[in-house]
């Protein structure tokens, strides 16, 4: 799907740095940002925060079917994947066979393409996981469609341009 | 506030209608409905269109005023309610609220969705938009891959299985065989179920609602002049709506939806009835888990007790509870902005007495239960013969 270039800048913190929000008056997280705490509604008072960039397996799947812009990559796994903090957060599951993705099992945040869809439009990036057992030869074996890969914790000034 | 009445309802054929266009359909149901009802156009006082994505599909917007244009039924005012999957639902209860209210004392609910003319991996972005389009959509997660990461904790948490999911599918398509209406006229087994080819796993093609083409119209009316029309009027007891989070990982709890239960628990109490008074009740089944969560999230069964219940046989047709005598969505198909009209006809004809050889055996009370997106909308809404 087509992304008009001024949604993908804004998205920029959120999809590159996992940047959600704090409530300090009831002190829970949030991913997506919101500006609002549906807890404390007008008591609180939300802040960015960035999310953990670790997790672990809460819910998984195969996607067989994809919608247009992902057909080159089907089929595909996505998770849903606890963060260190108790933050849920849906992201694809990278770099390993299908058969070693289980629900409890460790991830960490990757940065990655996320799609281009022709000539014209803007190449979308943003977070996915991968299994934690795979950290340590990742920077190696990423082999997956993306060109310009940068490591998860990239500065916000190189991580802003393609 | 005054009760409200359906004195009528209709539905186009439901399918792959390429030779309909999107307002065929909706004259197609909407004319239905009004002979149904024994109405003249003229007492026809608002319209209420529900209809998710024409323009992402079709390419049509304000549809609102082109119900109104091509069922002659011009000037009156003519609304289009959107709520994704429950587009009908909700456009259902503003017309309930219309007329309850003492604005209008006759009005037109419809719902339309034209699906069956585009590639399916469009068909796919425009229904992926009624999730969280920044968060979900974007990382390529379809519709049928939320439900399918629900299913995936439904079987670790509660021990469901493919079968017991793959058994609410056979029991709907084996209830379609005798719905004229409905997309599919064959009946399937759990080997047909478990040997169809995965679009999300655990979910497969057979645990899937199909792209359809196809509208849906009631006429409502209040209820102290609803005799005046017909002698056999089918009163809304009862209409709740509730909304959760738009993203499912939002969710505190990813094995129910919660905007179900809230839902249920107004209808209820409005109603004041309790789950094991409802007869016949068309569940929104856009995944054979929905219907395991929605047996479940309605009270029929405690949590995880739903797809053992399913596979039993306790939600055929003249059994425990009869569930989707229509089909449901799988296998009469599911026009998004449709199937929520689709499902209050279904119930007006099971308490008619109108429904012929899938009906439900002295059914006195109904429900209709229409979810949106991966459940960010819930409309549930209970029916009894005036």
């Amino acid at each position: 799907m087509k992304h008009p270039l001024p949604l993908i800048w804004r998205m920029i913190p959120e999809k590159y740095y996992l940047m959600g929000s704090h409530c300090t008056t009831c002190k829970n997280d949030y991913f997506p940002f919101r500006q609002i705490c549906p807890k404390c509604r007008r008591l609180g008072k939300v802040s960015e925060k960035r999310m953990p960039t670790t997790g672990t397996i809460f819910s998984f799947t195969e996607v067989y079917a994809p919608p247009s812009g992902f057909e080159y990559e089907s089929p595909y796994p996505l998770a849903i994947i606890e963060l260190d903090n108790k933050v849920k957060i849906l992201a694809q599951i990278i770099d390993c066979p299908m058969e070693k993705i289980k629900i409890g099992s460790r991830v960490s945040m990757r940065f990655r393409r996320v799609g281009d869809d022709d000539e014209e439009s803007a190449i979308t990036y943003g977070y996915k996981f991968a299994l934690i057992e795979d950290s340590a030869s990742a920077p190696t074996a990423s082999v997956s469609s993306a060109k310009a890969e940068k490591p998860a914790k990239a500065s916000k000034a190189t991580a802003s341009k393609d | 506030m005054r009760g409200v009445s359906i004195i009528g309802g209709g539905l186009s054929k439901f399918g792959e209608r390429w030779e309909a266009s999107f307002r065929d359909l909706v004259v197609e149901a909407g004319t239905a409905a009004v002979i149904d009802a024994g109405i003249e156009g003229r007492e026809i006082q608002a319209i209420y269109g529900g209809c998710m994505s024409s323009g992402r599909l079709v390419g049509q917007e304000h549809v609102g005023a082109l119900f109104a244009d091509f069922l002659g039924l011009n000037p009156i005012p003519a609304t289009r309610c959107e709520a994704a999957c429950a587009s009908g639902g909700v456009a259902l209860r503003a017309g309930y609220l219309a007329v309850a209210s003492g604005m209008y004392d006759v009005v037109a609910v419809g719902g339309v969705e034209k699906m069956t003319d585009f590639d399916s991996a469009d068909v796919a972005i425009a229904l992926g938009g009624a999730g969280d389009m920044e968060h979900e959509l974007f990382f390529g997660a379809t519709f049928p891959a939320l439900y399918a990461l629900m299913a995936r904790r439904h079987m670790l948490e509660y021990g469901t299985t493919e079968e017991m999911m793959a058994s609410c599918s056979v029991k709907n398509h084996k209830n379609a065989v005798h719905n004229p209406y409905a997309q599919y006229h064959n009946e399937i087994s759990i080997d047909d179920v478990m040997n169809s080819g995965y679009i999300a796993s655990p979910l497969k093609l057979l645990d899937c609602s199909p792209i359809t083409d196809g509208a849906a119209a009631v006429i409502l009316c209040a209820s102290e002049k609803a005799k005046k029309f017909r002698e056999d009027p089918v009163e809304i007891i009862a209409t709740a709506q509730a909304s959760d989070t738009i993203s499912l990982s939002n969710r505190h709890c990813m094995t129910e939806l919660h905007a179900t239960k809230v839902a249920a628990a107004d209808a209820y109490k409005q109603a004041k009835l309790k789950p094991s008074d409802i007869d016949v009740a068309e569940v929104h089944d856009c995944f054979s888990i929905a219907e395991v969560m929605a047996i479940e999230d309605l009270g029929f069964y405690e949590k995880g007790k739903g797809g053992p219940a399913s596979l039993e046989g306790l939600t055929a047709l003249n059994s425990e509870i009869s569930i989707n005598t229509s089909g449901g969505l799988k296998a009469t198909g599911h026009p998004v902005g449709a199937t929520g009209i689709k499902q209050a006809v279904e119930i007006m004809w099971q308490l008619q007495g109108k429904a012929d050889k899938r009906q439900v055996n002295d059914a006195e009370i109904g429900m209709t239960h229409n979810v949106g997106g991966s459940g960010a909308t819930a409309v549930v809404n209970i029916y009894k013969r005036l």
